[in-house]
């Protein structure tokens, strides 16, 4: 069985911020981490890996540095990692992102499985995981927190989560399925794991190593472009309220009373 | 590629420098100058108070674009009922029509739904396409994005808006990815610029910013709205129609069989719908102190949230989390207790109309989005504003 | 502080770091109340490799030696003594198996234990014999293909958890100190079973059981090593452990006397644990060196801990007062600091004469 995963390596946004004289972003010395949710993507697929044997792939579209997302991948226990990393990739949306992702999975030979995160926390669309599911002509099960494989049925049970519950679903394999935080806690690395990490080659696939034409991939190859950015509006004058706690209670419950918030 | 930057313009002020996330811009002989390492992320073409910098053009693909006319939505439905978003998208539609001149339609895929289509025509829709299949009453993303696909390939919208709901999330972007087209999620604003496209703008970075964007080339222009986000305008005299549409089997075709559904029990966690959220984050110490804020919530029928911590504690179930890794909030009130404010957590709530915060420690993080801020300790807080709230709920029965 | 450590080394240490901080200082607090065997942490320690640090490869371990498990344990022991003996425990009762157990013992069981599979542990304290050894009253007669053991073994760590216990008996009980073997011991093994588990002052997560013998009988390929070189194992395996063993507390205080001897400490062990790994011919002494100051340093440093805290340390609701009832079994258990200071002065006063004679010869 193989399975793939797919991850980004994204700017930490909890250290992203907005400079109060100027009012812009500022990313000095932000931190890049592989996106969250891509690591419970990866603790899905070891999982596969420790049941059934699984061999397993990571894969990311990113800049030379995003090979650390890689090789953490690595030091987790993924078997294989490709870095798909060409300047003509830059300023993809999601559709030139899944166009580059689907051509690196079907080169990668026969799949079963491609897993993602649920979402990206910089992007936060979670449109690329169905897209390369779509460009794959597999079906696409999201917000999954726990996979079955029915071995030898060509099939695998999974839970979904919904706004009220979940849903038990039989889908026929190759699919790509998206997971949530429930799939199951990243494991810590292991000690052998980690020192192949750190020596283990890394396939690097540019638009050439896909048969992909420049147009096809990056900002030329996409559909949405960005055409300004800026501060979102501020809230509005803070009020801090004072006084002791039951002046405050009381302040407060006149003030949303006053302002119609329903239930007080 | 990379951004274009003219330098009769640049006065070489360095704001772009420092924007950058990839470090890609520097000043040579006081002009920015951008290496290969710009990922054309937009940053700098804000930051740029000379209007100096700017996006490169996108060379134009072949899409007839002429030929797409028409706004349409999806509108939902679970087990039946029509999702409220679905007013919301067609009141949003409506604007954009009428902007543009064209139709606004409504997709509903159900079964025995005939009713809910003229609910649709209320808000605003002048034509309902309707397609009944039993298999269509649950959602199933193949057949679903086989049936859409199939609908705006016959008929050419050149908007489509849908909910950014589980489902809308899930087979939106296979509809997009079909079409070939481009696809833009979470949008709080919409509208129609001069230039005639449709202005997407949705928030990035986690909030921090916010983006405009536009697709030039692919059609329809997509684009999904979070619940809440937009208003639904009720026009009780608008009239349409209802066309009902036959598909061929094939589309009803799917490699995922819906085996079960399980519904949990668990009415405090209603976030998406709740118009008050209580929340409670490191600060509530322990699982029992919840009951704190399930009294004060029960009180003015609101839901109560929480924070990561309170969550990956074992205090809450996940189902309550707000934020990056949870859910994300937008309700009328929402009250954050013993919360410091980590952006993921910001992120998850900053679009409630009202945030009031209670926190014992002053340079809480929390402050900094709150429209209210009680320095207390939340176990003499919070009983004080119970204890208020009963008594002056008996002051009105008086 | 930079102790000059090797890329695989410095991996050792950042995995068991974050396995402390992640995994085990989560449930520390709860695992101390509860009593409750550690199993979760011992899967995530086994899932990432650090059961066989100081195994050779051959028989699937990492292949270093002393000084690697020495970070390992280090790092686990900045979070919870427990949880950190509970694995030192299993390095133990291997121990005997790795340094004189036949080539069969050690493929069987070897393997097991390096990959976390299966826990190990040490059965040598009876109620007659703690610091002194050679009162122990286990018997082990030779019947056939088989010995029959018979006796208690007291406070053994791991005791009813590990499936893999090295245990000191006597097989002839006229020719003293050279009378007593060593046997692997396993789970099930017919007459073998467990007293209830003790309550303890500190070190709460780690399970503590008398090891009951009642004619329970073993294969004869069990013995490691020959008879009679019980005492020599035992004694060889305490010079290798100790300075694994023991665990030195960081408590994050900037006091300079605390910090300074917790550094002294750790350079110690560091050094002697290093030197250890180079296979010297005597090494008693720096071993008792390496159990007794650390034992002594980090006991010293938890009580001034609560000390300073004051109210607030000695409250259940702060960590350190667990800190502090952990660290007194450091200087009891693995031999007990008197005994460490009879070792280290019966060194002395060897070298000692050494010296006097060659200075006045």
């Amino acid at each position: 069985m193989h399975v793939v995963i797919c991850i980004k390596q994204v700017p930490d946004t909890k250290n992203v911020r907005i400079d109060p004289k100027t009012n812009t972003l500022v990313r000095q010395g932000v931190e890049s981490i592989t996106n969250p949710f891509d690591l419970y993507a990866i603790e899905a697929a070891l999982q596969l890996k420790d049941s059934l044997g699984a061999k397993t792939t990571v894969i990311t579209m990113g800049p030379p540095q995003a090979e650390e997302s890689l090789r953490e991948a690595l030091s987790l226990g993924v078997d294989e990692a490709v870095l798909l990393s060409d300047r003509a990739f830059a300023g993809a949306d999601t559709w030139a992102t899944s166009r580059t992702l689907a051509e690196a999975i079907k080169k990668l030979g026969p799949v079963d499985l491609v897993v993602c995160g649920k979402q990206a926390i910089d992007g936060d669309t979670a449109q690329v995981g169905p897209e390369v599911a779509t460009l794959l002509d597999l079906p696409c099960i999201t917000y999954v927190r726990k996979i079955e494989i029915e071995d030898g049925n060509g099939t695998m049970k999974v839970e979904r989560a919904t706004d009220s519950g979940y849903e038990i679903l039989r889908v026929q394999i190759p699919a790509v399925v998206t997971v949530i935080r429930e799939i199951g806690e990243p494991r810590i690395p292991g000690l052998r794991h980690k020192i192949r990490s750190k020596k283990q080659e890394i396939l690097v696939w540019g638009a050439e190593q896909l048969g992909l034409d420049p147009e096809e991939v990056g900002l030329q190859g996409s559909y949405t472009q960005v055409v300004k950015v800026f501060s979102p509006p501020p809230r509005g004058e803070r009020q801090m309220l004072s006084g002791t706690v039951e002046e405050m209670a009381r302040e407060l419950v006149r003030i949303l009373k006053s302002s119609n918030v329903p239930g007080f | 590629m990379k951004v274009l930057i003219d330098h009769s313009e640049c006065t070489g002020c360095g704001s772009c420098v420092d924007v950058c996330p990839v470090e890609a811009i520097s000043i040579v002989d006081e002009k920015a100058v951008v290496s290969d390492e710009c990922t054309l992320c937009g940053m700098c073409v804000d930051s740029c108070e000379f209007e100096a910098i700017e996006m490169p053009e996108l060379t134009a693909k072949e899409e007839n674009v002429g030929e797409y006319r028409g706004v349409w939505y999806f509108a939902e439905q679970r087990d039946g009922k029509i999702h409220p978003i679905s007013f919301e998208l067609a009141s949003a539609g409506r604007k954009l029509a009428d902007k543009l001149e064209v139709d606004l339609c409504g997709i509903l895929f159900g079964h025995n739904m005939e009713a809910a289509c003229e609910e649709l025509i209320k808000y605003g829709t002048d034509k309902v396409y309707y397609v009944d299949y039993p298999e269509l009453l649950n959602f199933n993303e193949e057949r679903y994005a086989k049936i859409l696909t199939y609908l705006i390939t016959k008929h050419k919208p050149e908007i489509f808006l849908a909910g950014a709901t589980a489902i809308g999330r899930t087979f939106i972007p296979c509809v997009a990815a079909s079409v070939k087209t481009g696809l833009t999620a979470d949008c709080t604003g919409l509208d129609i610029g001069d230039d005639g496209l449709l202005h997407q703008t949705r928030p990035a970075f986690g909030g921090n910013v916010m983006a405009t964007i536009i697709c030039p080339h692919g059609r329809p222009q997509m684009a999904t709205v979070r619940h809440k986000v937009m208003a639904a305008c009720e026009c009780v005299d608008h009239e349409g129609v209802v066309e009902k549409v036959e598909v061929a089997e094939d589309l009803l075709k799917s490699r995922s069989e819906l085996l079960e559904i399980i519904h949990e029990e668990d009415d405090t966690a209603q976030l998406t719908d709740a118009e008050v959220i209580i929340s409670g984050g490191r600060g509530l110490q322990k699982a029992e102190n919840f009951e704190l804020l399930e009294k004060l919530a029960k009180l003015v029928n609101g839901a109560v949230g929480a924070s990561r911590s309170a969550v990956d504690a074992g205090w809450i179930p996940a189902s309550h989390q707000v934020g990056q890794t949870g859910r994300t909030v937008a309700p009328t009130l929402y009250m954050a207790c013993g919360i410091s404010g980590a952006i993921q957590h910001i992120v998850g709530m900053q679009g409630s109309k009202t945030i009031v915060a209670v926190n014992k420690d002053p340079n809480a993080p929390i402050f900094d989005v709150a429209d209210y801020g009680i320095v207390a300790d939340l176990f003499e807080f919070v009983p004080a504003l119970i204890k208020e709230l009963e008594s002056s709920a008996t002051c009105e029965i008086e | 502080m930079d102790y000059f450590l090797t890329e695989e080394q410095k991996m050792i240490k950042e995995i068991a770091a974050q396995i402390a901080s992640e995994r085990i200082r989560p449930v520390r607090a709860a695992l101390d109340e509860s009593e409750e065997f550690p199993w979760e942490i011992m899967k995530v320690l086994a899932q990432s490799d650090l059961f066989g640090l100081y195994i050779p490869e051959k028989y699937g371990g990492f292949g270093g030696g002393i000084f690697e498990n020495c970070l390992a344990v280090e790092e686990l022991g900045r979070a919870c003594i427990g949880i950190a003996t509970t694995f030192a425990a299993s390095g133990l009762g291997a121990y005997p198996i790795l340094l004189y157990g036949s080539e069969e013992l050690k493929s069987k069981y070897l393997p097991e234990i390096a990959s976390g599979r299966r826990l190990a542990a040490f059965g040598l304290t009876e109620s007659n014999a703690g610091s002194d050894v050679s009162g122990i009253r286990t018997t082990a007669v030779k019947d056939g293909d088989y010995y029959i053991l018979n006796g208690t073994k007291q406070w053994i760590t791991n005791g009813g958890e590990a499936e893999i216990y090295s245990v000191l008996a006597i097989t002839d009980p006229k020719r003293g100190a050279r009378g007593a073997s060593f046997f692997v011991v396993e789970k099930g093994d017919p007459g073998f079973s467990f007293g209830k588990k003790e309550k303890k002052l500190g070190i709460r997560a780690s399970a503590t059981r008398e090891l009951v013998f009642t004619d329970c009988r073993i294969p004869k390929d069990r013995l490691i090593g020959r008879e009679g070189m019980g005492f020599i194992i035992a004694m060889k395996t305490f010079d290798k452990s100790r300075p694994g063993i023991i665990n030195f507390q960081a408590i994050q205080h900037k006091l300079a006397d605390m910090a300074t001897l917790t550094e002294a400490a750790r350079a110690l062990v560091y050094s002697i644990a290093r030197y250890l790994d180079t296979e010297p011919k005597d090494f008693s002494k720096l071993s008792a060196m390496a159990k007794m100051f650390p034992a002594d340093v980090a006991m010293k440093v938890t009580t001034e801990a609560v000390q300073i805290l004051g109210g607030y340390g000695y409250m259940k609701d702060y960590p350190v007062e667990k800190m502090m009832r952990d660290a007194k079994i450091l200087q009891i258990y693995e031999g007990t600091n008197e005994i460490q200071r009879n070792i280290i002065g019966q060194e002395l006063n060897k070298e000692y004469s050494r010296m006097k004679e060659s200075f006045l010869g």
